[in-house]
């Protein structure tokens, strides 16, 4: 191989001065600085009574059901859009359609109306039958009131219902993104659907669909305020409204929602952030890296394991 | 790449379950219709691939020597004719006079006897070098995962990837990535193996270490079903090769004959072309 020439210096170049860019920047943060100082500065906003209800009871017991409400309502929607995203997909055309009617009405109708609805339930349906429909053969019975009594179920319903709707899109979404040659793959190796769908495809739609299950898990959290409608004390922000409603201190326990709602959300798009790293194996930028780390690991395991038994055989020849 | 060592690529077991086959078609095709809508693409094809030997499909593309590979393991469904593999029909049993459908199992049941290298390597990327090749073994064969990893650590350092064990397919050249693909289809101890232009995605200087695989595997007693446009391939190790045009094929015999001295007009055009 002809030897290559020395490695030249580097170009040293002035850059380029971009006086518009400080000079809007400048003004921009001088807007900003002013927004701040009023919005901090203010009297209406009244500093010690957000302090106060920022670690009170009534909002971190709040906090606590808003954060165990988002995770139950994305268990249920994710379950259910899996479950869904397989039906659509699926070559059955009666479970495809009725898996495009589920999501035709819960997607075309507001949620807000949803949580009222389901709140309302016990008024279209006033008796809950477990049985065999049409033949009169009845197993158990509630009263819908003691579904709807219960707000907490109310919200799951509502909000885990809605979600699957939306789940099971971006579930079918990743699902199709996988390249087809990896089902031809799995299939020549002599793996059966199932098989393929568990160890093949959906751990590479993962790769699709966490990003956007990240973004739907915060605009649950978010969406949970919805159901101060419904009263009864099952989130944050409905229990807020019921004490500014009788103090009138409204911006301040609004800020306080604010300062709990960006710190959840902040938190959950960090986890979002470990999730994708997780689950884009094979496809980071430090690959090579890691596959060294990875070799030196078994070999190291190998060589162990060599040694254990060349002691044992060592204690046999003795 | 070193060459592999010879009787590397295949366990003896496997090799001595071939040797009883032996006198027994490993492949029989008898008048296999394909269509896709209104085009047929495979118009009644005859053809017998004996064990142990190399079986290469020539032709133009459009020809449906591909779609061909693609019915020997069922990946599409014949629309006529019959389909057998070491004596049993693909896809189907009949029972009587009429033919069932298998269920999913089953055909999964025949197809992981038969390994299959496509084009463009479909490896699974979220999986290593070696979980490529164990992922068929113990998810599907119940292999035990110790043994499984022995195994793989063997194939792949018989296709000469020793280095790269733990390495994902992303990280690989486009050569070592069809020499994985290559041990995960072996991982399974397939009677009979199918490639469907396994070089032509491949840079021209890689082209060779994937080569030298196969020829030594077609030597060591495998079964093979080569789609390809690898002449030199074809004149080296190939038992039989077939000229594929229009769905049909045009001509078969020994690659002495097919080869060097063909009698359709087709089949001389064609070579005349590729050898040009």
């Amino acid at each position: 191989m002809p030897a290559a020439a020395p490695r030249p210096d580097a170009i040293k170049a002035i850059p380029v001065r971009h006086w518009g860019r400080w000079i809007g920047a400048a003004v921009v943060v001088y807007l900003l600085a002013a927004l701040l100082y009023s919005f901090v500065r203010s009297p209406n906003v009244d500093w010690p009574t957000v302090w106060e209800y920022l670690f009170q009871p009534i909002t971190l017991i709040g906090l606590a059901r808003t954060i165990e409400l988002t995770i139950v309502c994305m268990v249920v929607g994710a379950a259910g859009g899996v479950m869904l995203a397989v039906m659509r997909l699926s070559d059955n055309p009666v479970l495809s359609w009725i898996a495009l009617g589920y999501i035709w009405f819960f997607r075309g109708t507001p949620v807000y109306v949803q949580i009222i609805l389901w709140a309302n339930i016990g008024v279209l349906w006033t008796k809950f039958y477990v049985g065999l429909p049409f033949t009169g053969l009845v197993v158990a019975s509630a009263d819908s009131g003691t579904l709807v009594n219960n707000l907490f179920v109310v919200a799951v319903l509502a909000l885990g219902l809605n979600e699957a709707a939306y789940a099971a899109e971006l579930v079918r979404a990743g699902i199709i993104s996988v390249d087809a040659g990896q089902m031809e793959a799995a299939s020549s190796l002599g793996m059966s659907p199932t098989l393929m769908m568990r160890r093949i495809v959906l751990p590479q739609a993962m790769r699709v669909i966490i990003p956007t299950m990240g973004n739907e898990t915060i605009s649950m959290l978010k969406t949970t305020s919805l159901l101060a409608v419904i009263g009864g004390g099952v989130e944050m922000f409905g229990r807020l409204q019921q004490v500014y409603a009788q103090t009138f201190q409204i911006i301040p326990l609004l800020v306080v929602a604010c300062i709990w709602y960006l710190i959840v959300t902040s938190i959950l798009t960090l986890i979002q952030a470990r999730l994708e790293a997780y689950f884009g194996k094979g496809f980071g930028e430090k690959e090579a890296e890691a596959a060294e780390k990875r070799t030196a690991r078994r070999t190291s395991k190998a060589a162990a394991a060599t040694l254990k038994a060349e002691t044992v055989q060592e204690g046999e020849s003795r | 790449m070193n060459r592999p060592v010879p009787g590397c690529l295949i366990d003896a077991a496997t090799l001595a379950d071939e040797a009883e086959t032996v006198g027994k078609p490993m492949v029989k095709a008898e008048q296999v219709w394909k269509s896709f809508g209104k085009l047929d693409v495979l118009r009644g094809v005859d053809f017998i691939v004996q064990p142990q030997q190399t079986f290469v499909l020539l032709g133009p593309s459009g020809g449906g020597k591909s779609t061909l590979l693609r019915c020997i393991n069922h990946l599409e469904k014949i629309d006529a004719g019959r389909l057998y593999v070491a004596g049993e029909l693909m896809g189907y049993k009949e029972r009587g006079n009429a033919l069932h459908e298998m269920k999913a199992r089953d055909v999964a049941r025949q197809r992981a006897s038969i390994g299959m290298v496509f084009q463009r390597f479909n490896l699974f990327p979220h999986k290593t070098a070696i979980e490529n090749v164990m992922e068929a073994p113990v998810m599907v064969q119940r292999v035990p995962r110790k043994q499984a990893e022995q195994e793989a650590i063997d194939l792949l350092g018989c296709v000469g990837l020793s280095a790269k064990l733990d390495t994902y397919p992303a990280q690989l050249s486009g050569g070592q990535q069809q020499r994985v693909a290559i041990a995960r289809a072996l991982a399974m101890k397939p009677k009979l193996m199918l490639f469907d232009e396994p070089t032509s995605a491949l840079d021209p200087e890689l082209v060779g270490e994937v080569l030298d695989v196969m020829k030594q595997l077609a030597r060591d007693g495998m079964t093979m079903v080569v789609v390809t446009h690898e002449m030199g391939f074809a004149k080296e190790v190939a038992d039989g090769v077939a000229l594929m045009d229009g769905g049909v094929i045009v001509e078969q015999g020994p690659p002495r004959e097919i080869l060097v001295n063909p009698k359709e007009e087709r089949t001389k055009l064609f070579l005349s072309k590729v050898l040009a």
